[in-house]
């Protein structure tokens, strides 16, 4: 569906032999890639299965790689780290869906006031500047050490960069646009909905790609402080009880955790916003 | 594209208009006091040196800037703001990058509740007008600034105004297609039978495509001139009379 350049000429197509020298030479460049993006990462995980084997590095602090596989296999296939899966899904998940149902209509909202914009924008700077982590024995005091503050503190430092990004994508969608429109007839609603809105979708996403990885972060530290369950909780106590193997178990899911939620974000991206360049 | 004759001509009428600007604290009289007719189904370009105004006529015109007083009148209605009865094609195309070709040009009839179905046949109509058949199905990045500026054209037509108003449409094309267009448009104009009120700072342009040039003055206590371009249609640039006509017009700015 898509033409990229226009004018230019079809390729000449040529015979059978230069179809196979073709495939042949895709198969090649495929592999070249493959290589030039996962190679480095390979030859890491390579070393550190070798080294932890060879006693190059401390096999106690880093166990061979098989052995964390194998006790993440345990983990999940008995059901024991399902549960904490579970857990952190619903906290991070419950946090992050309210901190995108308020802040895109209120970015929406603020990005179009100027005024309301004005007026929120040194606040909204200064708890953007607040760490949430240094605000969580606030939310611990006022909201105790359950499930409300632990999702609190994540919906917290997820709330602003949606609500930033969303005010600065329709604080600059283009005012040649909105004129066009306007010198159509269209009313004030049928623009924000056909010009305002999807001109600021890719500022909102890079917002919800941001809040998706603080949402993460977040989680493990507030689980790390008075929780019983959760791969946070699960990292700590790990370590406490010197199960090597289970705490990386732990930390590997939560790497997972974390690029399933990024490349779930950029589908949807480029499904929504398959007209603007995407940032790579 | 019948009909655009029994709901009016497209008539223009401009009565005392007047407009001023803020800058820096100091006023700015951009139009004063401005009369001007506007006949049904003419071209008019209007002309002069940059701050005298003719975008700024251009806008008012459109109902995107109100006038500080005076009155436009569109077949003898006074004019409130935009209008269905005008469409505007600006110096960028603006169109909405992520719209299809074919979706852009049915934009302007979408939000103004045609149906998608009609929408679609006028908006195909005009693609093919300005010769895009092809690319109905093209995002705007893939065109070419000349292609662009042809949706742009081809959504203002889709609309069925009577009043086609240019803003420079073609000041950021180059040399070439500057050219294509310009002939592009001719043919236009004279098939769709609107009134055209078209911006240039090019006065070969307004020559060959104008029944009349206005000519705004920079001095605002100067009066507005009004040039009959008496020449017939299809235009020969090389024509003597043309060329005459381009010195006399080159000669009123200074320009040799």
């Amino acid at each position: 569906m898509t033409y990229q350049i226009l004018d230019a000429p079809a390729l000449q197509s040529g015979g059978a032999s230069s179809q196979r020298a073709d495939v042949l030479r895709r198969r090649r460049a495929g592999v070249a890639f493959a290589l030039r993006r996962y190679g480095l990462l390979a030859g890491f995980l390579a070393l550190w299965q070798i080294g932890a084997m060879l006693g190059w590095i401390n096999p106690t602090v880093f166990p061979p790689l098989d052995r964390i596989i194998a006790a993440t296999w345990t983990g999940l296939a008995g059901g024991a780290l399902l549960d904490d899966i579970a857990i952190s899904l619903q906290r991070s998940g419950l946090a992050y869906a309210a901190a995108v149902g308020l802040a895109i209509p209120l970015g929406l909202f603020m990005g179009q006031i100027r005024a309301v914009e004005q007026a929120l924008d040194p606040i909204l700077q200064f708890f953007r500047q607040t760490s949430a982590l240094a605000l969580y024995p606030v939310f611990i005091l006022l909201l105790g050490l359950g499930e409300a503050s632990k999702v609190f503190v994540i919906f917290w430092a997820t709330l602003f960069p949606i609500l930033l990004a969303t005010i600065g994508g329709v604080k600059e969608v283009d005012r040649k646009l909105i004129e066009m429109a306007t010198s159509f007839g269209a009313p004030r609603g049928t623009i924000f909905r056909r010009v305002v809105l999807p001109a600021s979708l890719p500022s909102i996403f890079v917002g919800l790609r941001l809040s998706a990885t603080t949402a993460l972060l977040l989680l493990i530290a507030a689980e790390m402080i008075g929780a019983n369950k959760g791969l946070g909780f699960q990292v700590m106590n790990a370590q406490y009880n010197f199960q090597i193997p289970q705490m990386f178990a732990a930390i590997l899911l939560l790497a997972l955790l974390g690029l399933t939620a990024n490349a779930a974000l950029v589908w949807l991206q480029r499904r929504l916003c398959r007209w603007a360049d995407l940032a790579r | 594209m019948d009909g655009i004759g029994t709901i009016g001509r497209g008539e223009v009428t401009v009565r005392d208009l007047s407009k001023s600007f803020t800058l820096n604290g100091r006023r700015l009289d951009v139009l004063r006091n401005l009369h001007l007719d506007v006949r049904g189904g003419e071209a008019l370009a209007i002309v002069g040196p940059s701050g005298c105004g003719k975008t700024t006529l251009l806008r008012v015109l459109a109902g995107l800037e109100r006038p500080d007083s005076g009155q436009v009148r569109i077949d003898g209605q006074s004019m409130e703001g935009v209008g269905t009865d005008r469409s505007v094609i600006f110096q960028e195309a603006r169109l909405l990058p992520w719209l299809t070709v074919l979706r852009n040009v049915a934009f302007g009839l979408e939000v103004r509740g045609v149906t998608r179905a009609e929408a679609d046949r006028r908006a195909r109509h005009c693609i093919r007008l300005v010769g895009l058949a092809e690319f109905e199905a093209a995002y705007p990045r893939q065109l070419s600034g000349g292609m662009a500026q042809r949706v742009g054209i081809a959504r203002a037509l889709a609309v069925r105004p009577r009043i086609l108003l240019l803003d420079e449409p073609l000041g950021a094309l180059d040399a070439m297609t500057k050219l294509t267009m310009q002939e592009e448009l001719a043919r236009i104009w004279r098939e769709e039978k609107v009134t055209m009120i078209l911006v240039t700072h090019d006065l070969e342009e307004a020559i060959y495509l104008a029944d009349r040039v206005l000519v705004l003055p920079k001095d605002r206590g100067d009066v507005p001139q009004l040039i009959e371009i008496d020449l017939p249609h299809p235009r020969d640039r090389s024509a003597p009379p043309f060329v005459a006509l381009r010195r006399r017009l080159m000669a009123g700015f200074g320009l040799h």
